[in-house]
């Protein structure tokens, strides 16, 4: 009987080594920092994106601007199409403004490069669009995307 | 001195090391957006200048009008005839209709060179394709709409013009270069790019006038 209690004391569980597992987390954040970008604005207007199958990604980010354009978030401000830009509501002729500012932002070279990203509600009524679409126009910003998911009709 | 005192250095507690970085990860992975924003790129027209520059003077036969009404039904007019799409699946072609995605491949090639659709003129894109005979600089396609149309019908023409082109690309890629699209150089997808470029017109209605119908 003695000879159990004597292998039962030599035995002994080997501890894990978790040293390497902070590395391993930190590895795991700055994927999810480089991949990631920061969630810049919050949005005041909802809106459903419409799908499409054809899309492409916009490369640089940095030189996209983004026009949201949906019904408002707070109910008691109606259910009508209202526009986003910079995080408070704007109307058609703010655009111009909006878009010569950002302009300012990017650098000389990258200017020609920018991109709007028009995000609007799939319920949008094509009036809406068409004068966002003369607004830009006005402001020289050519460069459009229409956002959507990407998924079949 | 004969026995010399092993000197222990004290172990640094790293276990909290983990705790922290989790909590920084959980930080961004709560703080950040994953999904990459897609859409459909457009390039627009410049802003006109005068009016003159208003009037767009295009052949009947190069000419396809694209026109998605307020109830979202969906007309196609070209020379070669008319097409009418009661709604979007129609349109792509689940109502057995012949989908406007063909009606628009078909408009772009003119591969029997028939009169009424657009005038096939040689181009040179290069070696290994040299010249072929393209609508490159003669096909408009007109996508007009309504005030109420709804934006979700206007992405879905949109999308199946793109996806038109981008068919056509495909073919041709395979064509002279036998592999896909997305496999060739940057410069080859230029030369296909070339051959079909998205000649979509988006101008608004009252700014729009036929050039054949004077």
């Amino acid at each position: 009987m003695g000879k159990f209690s004597k292998s039962a004391d030599t035995r002994s569980v080997p501890e894990l080594n978790t040293a390497s597992m902070p590395d391993l987390v930190f590895a795991i954040l700055f994927f999810f920092m480089v991949t990631v970008s920061m969630r810049s604005e919050t949005l005041i207007v909802k809106h459903t994106l419409p799908t499409a199958s054809e899309v492409q990604k916009l490369e640089r980010k940095s030189l996209v601007t983004y026009i949201n354009i949906g019904i408002p978030l707070d109910p008691r401000l109606g259910t009508g199409t209202r526009m986003q830009l910079n995080d408070k509501f704007a109307e058609i002729t703010d655009i111009q403004e909006y878009i010569a500012q950002e302009r300012e932002k990017l650098s000389e070279a990258d200017r020609q490069f920018m991109t709007v990203s028009i995000k609007a509600d799939e319920n949008t009524k094509m009036k809406y669009i068409s004068d966002v679409k003369q607004a830009l126009r006005k402001a020289y910003a050519l460069k459009i995307s229409y956002s959507a998911r990407k998924g079949e009709n | 001195m004969a026995e010399k005192k092993k000197r222990k250095v004290p172990n640094l507690n790293s276990s909290s090391m983990a705790d922290v970085s989790f909590l920084l990860l959980t930080f961004f992975l709560m703080t950040s957006s994953m999904d990459t924003d897609s859409g459909l790129a457009r390039q627009l027209p410049p802003p006109p200048q005068s009016e003159e520059q208003l009037k767009m003077d295009i052949q009947r036969r190069n000419l396809m009008v694209v026109l998605v009404n307020y109830q979202n039904q969906i007309m196609v007019r070209t020379q070669a005839g008319d097409e009418w799409y009661n709604n979007i699946a129609e349109m792509e072609g689940r109502g057995g209709k012949v989908p406007l995605k063909e009606k628009v491949k078909e408009f772009v090639l003119n591969p029997n060179n028939r009169p009424d659709l657009p005038e096939l003129i040689e181009k040179d894109f290069g070696p290994p394709i040299g010249k072929v005979l393209v609508t490159a600089d003669s096909h408009v396609i007109s996508l007009q709409n309504d005030a109420t149309t709804s934006y979700k019908a206007y992405i879905a023409v949109q999308n199946e013009l793109v996806k038109a082109y981008n068919e056509l690309r495909e073919e041709a890629a395979r064509k002279y270069f036998g592999k896909s699209y997305k496999e060739l150089l940057p410069e080859q997808q230029e030369q296909i790019k070339n051959m079909y470029p998205q000649r979509i017109s988006e101008a608004e209605p009252k700014d729009y006038k036929l050039g054949g119908e004077k």
